[in-house]
Parts: structure tokens; C-alpha cells; sequence
């Protein structure tokens, strides 16, 4: 096989209840983007900690070069040149770029005693302008954006003279501009013969970074194509396994339905200036924007999470003061943050624990004590409802893929039966199929009489699944858009201002 | 069997269950004394104090925070009780009912500081910490505040229950305040917003629960039971000891942490506790019969800590690879 760098065969991992990989190969080539796609849960990234040594496998076998390759650990990994960038980035907030590229490899002055700085900014100078980059190799990490600290974990590959750099959704968190600029570096690492695998979710971009595409389904291995070869309908095909369904919404005919939620003047910072809208029971509203655009702190004032400094917001007809996400809650506002890990989910205790906390009160008698029967026969209706796939509402939820979490937070706030849900990104993280369960139930809910108010910065989702959508930019309400008008390009426009 | 393996905290449970059941085994053999029934009685008063200090401690540790005011606070309270008794002439229940009020103040301002002020746990509870042993110290005039003119005040604690030989109203009294732990903590709002904020504050309070009003009341509880402590403690003496206190928080931490509460929160169990303080009196206590050093005896239970800590340490590593 001609530039055959890594081959994987008969690759078996199993965890606690889960066989995680089935049977698995993957193959790479020297000097090629090799993108690796499949549904949550397909695999991927158990796939690729086990060639990063994070996790030792159960079976099969790694060659390298046609020899056989004995990883034990992350350290075996890096001595073969085998380098991964985790979605959440590995790096110290609180030092130098310079230090977190050299960190454990110090240059050190003649006496070993003393550190030498000079020589590690002028090193780290040296790969930054390689991959014409503008960082300050002083600069403290944590003032750098995402791309840039991405590139700054580039730059500690390339100092390890990597083979192969794997990169977990390097572009998730990134905008275009990034984007573009992170595959003009990838281009050139390819130019250098180095391989890179390409961990994705965002399968139109594939057609513009990658050579070859390998799909993975539930743990097995189930195809791998030149990229020219197939569509991005075709992927998802195979992704899934399964023709996609497409959700479309029905048409919000009632204008005359009750206001629910009106908001008038609020600000809040810099990212909320003036913010003014309507919302009415049985509606989807959509907020769409670019990424910083003021949509997500929007909400978070609403529902009381931060403090706004001036502005009424009226809930069904009644003026309230929300001060606390309690306040809100019991005014009938949920929120669905974007990151359900830190703000949706108690990770550490079991499904039942989650789905009840928002309305603990209707689970306990005059006494105090919690009716815990009462409690797992919601859960029980909430899990067949939303098909929360899980063996057991005892599970801890840090055990369940993104999808299954995401059905638990919604679960969480139907439970408390409030009549305005705010999805902020509901979507992210989530695979395709579990993507549509979620459109689906926003759609049943909508149909109830529900208020329903999406954030995304995915454009399809948004067109896909809104009645109506307004658009934000620099913290402010910039256009509003009609079922009729809802159209990519006025939204962009919208979002960038260039019609404002 | 099964579910009991599974869960990780029931795993570790059955892990001290076991030590405890070794220790108390090992002694019994090196020492035919140690198993009898006045013995266990000794061993079962001697956990009282350290046992309700460690229930009270181990609902802070579970949100992840800490209480180390706790020892100093048990003694603040009882001196305060004696005060209100003896110089200012209170009824007894009155003057032990603001004992206990005490204890719970001294938890919730802990509590108001954590939550209202932004301090870290730790640096609020040492301030209470510094703050209770100096007034302790300063309202009773560094003497002793003695309950003599109660003529049952010393039967509280050591009075025998029910006329069973041996079997002191201390006992009870740890008993029930570890049975109203349990049902706190798990079956009541209480307990399951203890666990929630442990496991992920910001997450609970964006699912529309009052989180400081929930964690002052933790601390209160905390405060209250060293108070309950603090009854005990003077009973036994039938006198409050201003000095006395310091140290007391440690023993009562090591006692939560053996028993299985994780001091990043989220986890933990009333049951682990008890069996914690079991484990740490039993061990003194044996190790006394065998004639250990006193000074000895608190480095021993130092390494059972660790070693307890380390236990549960190691297989989470293992499952989390």
C-alpha cells in the first residue's frame, strides 16, 4: 500500500457495559488529511485515545511503517510521533505561550540551575512565525482566543516533530476567518508529509481540508472513501445508517396568540444594549448571530442568571423584577445553557437526580421527605418520552453520551412545566440523529402552546426549524425576519450589519 | 450483592465496613478485653462527641466546601449555655435550647460569610474558628463555667438509658441525631440540594434553586449539631472548658473523609460517617488498651487516613481509565 504511515486492525475496547469498539481498522497514509466522522457515541475518539495511548486496548493490533507499534501509553505515543489536541484544549491558563510549549523540556542556562527564558520566547518565536502565526511567545494563554491557543498547541506538536497530529473539532469553537486560517496551517503540515487526522462533525467543510474519510457507526467500523468520491448526503448516510428524516415545522398561523414573553429595553454590559422583542405562546422564535453576538447573554439576563442594569421584561402581561434564575423559573422561563456540562447537569449524581432538581417541591409530602417512587415514575415518563437511551435512571449522567444528557436537561425543565423554554445551541455536540429527536420534541412543544426561543449559530438549524428570527450583532437587535423572508444571506446580512 | 458493588460509594462503604470489622477483630485478639461489653460501651460514648461533629461537618464537606469551626464552636456554645444558666439564671432547657441556637448562628453567619461575602469556606470557618475560642475564652474569664447547681445536668450524657447498665444516654443521643442525619440526607430537599450543589453549584442554581439560602442552612445545621456536641461534651464534665475545642474539627473531618464524603463534593453518606467515627474511637481505644503512647496513637490514626483516602483514590483512577 503505497505511503501506508499507521494501520489499525481488529481494534477492541470495551468499558463497563459498553463495548466502545467492535472489530475496528483505520489506515493512514504519510502526508495526508484524513477526516474522521461518525455520530456521538460512534467511537471516534475512544478510537483515537487508544493510538494516543490514553486508553490501553483490549484487542488488535497498531503498525507503523509495517511494524508493529506497542503503545502502552500517551508517552510511547509521543516517542512514535503521535500527537492529539483535545477539543478541550491541554493548556495552562496562567502561562507564557513560550512556557506551555516547553513545558517538562525547559531550555535551562549552562549550569542547569536557571531557566532560560530568552532562549524559549526566541524557540516558540521561531514556530509561530513557521506556521505565520502573530502570538507573543509572553503572552499568558488565557488572553489568547480559542484559535490562537489552538495554535499554540500546533506549535507544541511541531516542537515534538510530530508524524501524525490527530485534532478533536478543531473548528467547533472557531469562526471563518479562523477556520480558513487553521487549514491554511494544516495545508502546510500536509506539504511537510505529516498526517493529520481530523476529528469533525461539520461534514461541509471536509470537502475542503481532506484527502480520505473514514465513517464509524456505534463502535464498528463502516467505511473509508476518497473525499471526492462521496457527498455530504452520502456521509451522513453512512453516519447513521439510515435515511435522515427532515424535520419541517409547521407554520405559525396565529398571530393573534397571547404575548408570553416581552421584553423592552433591557441592557446588560456591553453584550445587551437595548434589547427589545415579543415572543407568543406556540411560537419558535430564533436568535441567530455570529458567535459573541450578545444572543447568549441575552438570555442569561432574562432568566436571571446575570444581573441586567435596566429594562422591563413582562410575562404574560405581568411586569416582573427577575433578580435570580428562581425568580424566573417560577415566572415560567427555563434555560438550556450551550455548555449543559457546566450549567445544565449535576454530572456526578444519577438521572433520576437531574430530571428532579428543578421541581424537587412537587416530589415531597408535607414533611419534608422526598417521595422517591414519585420521583422515578416522572423520570421512568421523561426517559420513554424523550428515549433517553440509558440501562438505568440510577446511571450517573456523566455516563451518557451528549445526546442522551441533553434529553435529561430537557427532561429536567418539562418536568418543572414551565411555558417559555430557551434553547441556547440545543444541538451542539449532538449527533445527527439525535439532532432530529430534539426538533421534533422543540416542534411538539411549540404545539402545545409553548414558547419556544432557539440560539444558534448554526444558519440550517435556525431556517429549519423557526417561525420567526431576529438577529443580534455586537449586542444588539439588528433585523428581524418572517417565516416568508428566512433566507441565509438576509440573515447573514443581518449579522454582520451590512443591512443595518 | 450486585448493586451494592456497582455504586462506587457502596463499594467504598463495604472497604471501611471491612477495616472497621479487621480493627475491631485485631484488637479483640490481641486483647480478650476489647470485645467486652463495657468496653464497647467506652469505645460507643467515646465516639459521641467526635461521631455528632463529624455528622454536622460532613453536610459542608459534601457541597464541597468545609466547616473547621466546628470544635471551637461546640465549646463556644456550651459556655454560653453555662453563662445563661449560671450568671444569668435561665431555666436549664432554656439555657441548653440557646446552646444549641448559638451553635446554629455561629453555622449560618459561616454560611452568610461564604455565600454573601465571597469567602472561601475554609478562610470563613478559621475566622469562626479564631473567633469562637476567643470568646469563649473571654465571656467565661478563662474558668471554667461549671453546672453543678443542676443536680441531672452530668446524667444527660452519662445517665444510663433505661437503667441498662452501660448503656449511656450519650449513646441515644448520637444514635438519634445520626438517624435525623440519614433522613436529612436522603430523603429530604435538604440532602439532595447538598449533593447538587456538590456535585455542580452553578448548574443547581440555574435550575432555579435558591443555592446561598440552601448553603447557609447547611453551615446552621453544621453550627447546630457542634452545638448538640457541645451538650454532650459538658455533660460529661458537667462543666464547659473554655480551652478545650481545638483539635476537635480535625478529628471530626478525618472521621467524614474516612468515611467515604469527598472533600471536592458531590459525594458522600450519613452511614460512611458513623462507621468513620466508629473507626477512628476504636482504633484510640485499642491502641490505649495495648498501651500505645497517646502521642503515637494520633500519628496511627493519621496513616489510616491517608491509607482510607488512598483506597477510594486508587479506584477512581482505575475506573476513570
Amino acid at each position: 500500500m503505497a505511503g501506508e504511515l499507521i494501520r489499525m486492525e481488529h481494534i477492541e475496547k470495551s468499558f463497563p457495559g459498553v463495548k466502545a469498539l467492535d472489530d475496528v481498522r483505520f489506515e493512514l497514509r504519510a502526508g495526508e488529511v484524513h477526516a474522521l466522522v461518525g455520530e456521538n457515541g460512534a467511537g471516534k475518539s475512544t478510537l483515537m485515545k487508544v493510538l494516543t495511548g490514553v486508553y490501553p486496548k483490549d484487542k488488535g493490533t497498531i503498525y507503523m511503517n509495517g511494524q508493529e507499534l506497542t503503545i502502552k501509553g500517551v508517552r510511547d505515543a509521543q516517542e512514535a510521533g503521535i500527537v492529539m489536541i483535545h477539543q478541550e484544549l491541554n493548556l495552562m491558563n496562567h502561562l507564557s505561550a513560550a512556557e506551555n510549549i516547553f513545558i517538562g523540556r525547559e531550555f535551562k542556562k549552562s549550569g542547569n540551575l536557571f531557566l532560560d527564558k530568552a532562549k524559549q520566547n526566541k524557540e516558540a518565536k521561531a514556530l509561530f512565525e513557521k506556521l505565520n502565526v502573530d502570538i507573543d511567545p509572553t503572552v499568558r494563554v488565557g488572553e489568547l482566543t480559542v484559535a490562537k491557543q489552538q495554535m499554540v498547541e500546533i506549535a507544541k506538536a511541531i516542537s515534538f516533530d510530530f508524524k501524525v497530529l490527530i485534532m478533536d473539532e478543531p473548528t467547533a469553537a472557531l469562526t471563518d476567518n479562523e477556520i480558513e486560517d487553521l487549514f491554511r496551517v494544516i495545508r502546510m503540515l500536509k506539504a511537510e508529509g505529516r498526517s493529520v487526522i481530523h476529528i469533525s462533525h461539520r461534514l461541509e467543510e471536509l470537502q475542503d481540508i481532506a484527502d480520505r474519510i473514514t465513517v464509524m457507526r456505534d463502535g464498528a467500523y463502516v467505511d473509508t472513501k476518497n473525499i471526492e468520491d462521496v457527498t455530504v448526503d452520502q456521509i451522513i448516510k453512512m453516519m447513521v445508517g439510515r435515511e435522515i428524516f427532515v424535520t419541517k415545522q409547521k407554520d405559525f398561523e396565529d398571530v393573534n396568540a397571547p404575548v408570553t414573553l416581552e421584553v423592552k429595553n433591557l441592557n446588560a454590559g456591553r453584550m445587551v444594549q437595548d434589547v427589545s422583542f415579543k415572543a407568543r405562546a406556540g411560537e419558535i422564535l430564533g436568535f441567530a448571530g455570529l458567535v459573541g453576538a450578545g444572543r447568549t447573554e441575552t438570555m442569561r439576563a432574562i432568566f436571571g442568571a446575570d444581573r441586567y442594569e435596566s429594562g422591563e421584561i413582562i410575562i404574560k402581561g405581568k411586569a416582573v423584577k427577575i433578580t435570580s434564575p428562581k425568580v424566573a423559573v417560577e415566572n415560567g422561563i427555563a434555560y438550556l445553557s450551550e455548555d449543559r456540562k457546566q450549567y445544565g447537569l449535576a454530572l456526578g449524581l444519577d438521572i433520576d437526580q437531574n430530571i428532579s432538581m428543578a421541581d424537587m417541591r412537587s416530589f415531597i409530602n408535607v414533611f419534608g421527605i422526598i417521595n422517591k417512587k414519585k420521583s422515578m415514575e416522572n423520570s421512568e415518563q421523561q426517559r420513554n418520552a424523550l428515549q433517553i437511551k440509558t440501562p438505568s435512571l440510577k446511571q450517573k449522567v456523566k455516563n451518557l453520551s451528549g445526546g442522551n444528557q441533553q434529553k435529561v436537561v430537557l427532561a429536567k425543565w418539562l418536568t418543572r412545566n414551565t411555558d417559555i423554554l430557551v434553547f441556547d445551541e440545543p444541538t451542539r455536540g449532538i449527533d445527527i440523529g439525535a439532532k432530529n429527536e430534539i426538533y421534533k420534541l422543540m416542534n411538539e412543544l411549540a404545539d402545545q402552546g409553548k414558547t419556544i426561543i432557539v440560539i444558534s449559530s448554526e444558519l440550517p438549524e435556525i431556517i429549519r426549524t423557526c417561525h420567526r428570527v431576529i438577529v443580534m450583532c455586537e449586542g444588539r437587535i439588528t433585523g428581524e425576519v418572517t417565516k416568508e423572508e428566512i433566507d441565509q444571506d438576509v440573515i447573514m446580512g443581518y449579522a454582520t450589519r451590512r443591512l443595518a | 450483592m450486585k448493586s451494592i458493588l456497582k455504586s462506587r460509594e457502596a463499594s467504598h462503604k463495604l472497604i471501611i465496613v471491612c477495616a472497621f470489622i479487621l480493627i475491631f477483630g485485631f484488637f479483640s485478639v490481641m486483647n480478650p478485653s476489647y470485645a467486652s461489653y463495657s468496653n464497647i460501651m467506652t469505645i460507643l460514648l467515646a465516639t459521641c462527641v467526635n461521631g455528632i461533629l463529624a455528622l454536622g461537618v460532613s453536610f459542608p464537606v459534601i457541597t464541597g466546601g468545609i466547616d473547621i469551626s466546628v470544635g471551637t464552636v461546640m465549646t463556644f456554645s456550651c459556655v454560653m449555655s453555662g453563662t445563661a444558666f449560671t450568671v444569668w439564671g435561665w431555666n436549664i432547657w432554656i439555657a441548653i435550647l440557646f446552646g444549641f441556637f448559638v451553635g446554629a448562628l455561629c453555622g449560618a453567619i459561616n454560611g452568610f460569610a461564604i455565600t454573601k461575602m465571597y469567602l472561601p469556606p475554609f478562610i470563613a470557618t478559621m475566622a469562626m474558628q479564631m473567633i469562637t475560642k476567643g470568646l469563649s475564652l473571654v465571656v467565661s474569664g478563662i474558668k471554667p463555667v461549671y453546672f453543678s447547681e443542676c443536680s441531672f445536668y452530668q446524667k444527660i450524657a452519662t445517665g444510663e438509658f433505661l437503667g441498662i447498665p452501660g448503656f449511656y444516654n450519650a449513646i441515644i443521643i448520637l444514635i438519634v441525631v445520626a438517624v435525623i442525619c440519614y433522613i436529612l440526607f436522603s430523603h429530604t430537599l435538604l440532602g439532595r440540594y447538598t449533593l447538587a450543589i456538590g456535585s455542580n453549584q452553578e448548574a443547581t442554581r440555574l435550575s432555579g434553586i435558591n443555592v446561598d439560602k440552601w448553603k447557609i442552612i447547611i453551615y446552621a445545621l453544621s453550627g447546630l449539631l457542634a452545638g448538640v456536641a457541645g451538650l454532650v461534651m459538658s455533660s460529661r464534665l458537667n462543666s464547659a472548658q473554655p480551652s478545650l475545642g481545638t483539635g476537635y474539627e480535625t478529628e471530626a473531618i478525618a472521621a467524614a473523609v474516612i468515611g467515604g464524603n469527598s472533600l471536592s463534593g458531590g459525594e458522600g453518606s450519613i452511614v460512611g460517617t458513623i462507621i468513620g467515627a466508629l473507626i477512628i474511637s476504636s482504633l484510640t481505644n485499642g491502641l490505649r488498651i495495648m498501651a500505645v503512647p497517646t502521642e503515637l496513637q494520633s500519628a496511627i490514626v493519621g496513616l489510616v487516613l491517608a491509607l482510607a483516602v488512598f483506597l477510594d483514590q486508587a479506584k477512581k483512577m482505575k475506573a476513570g481509565r
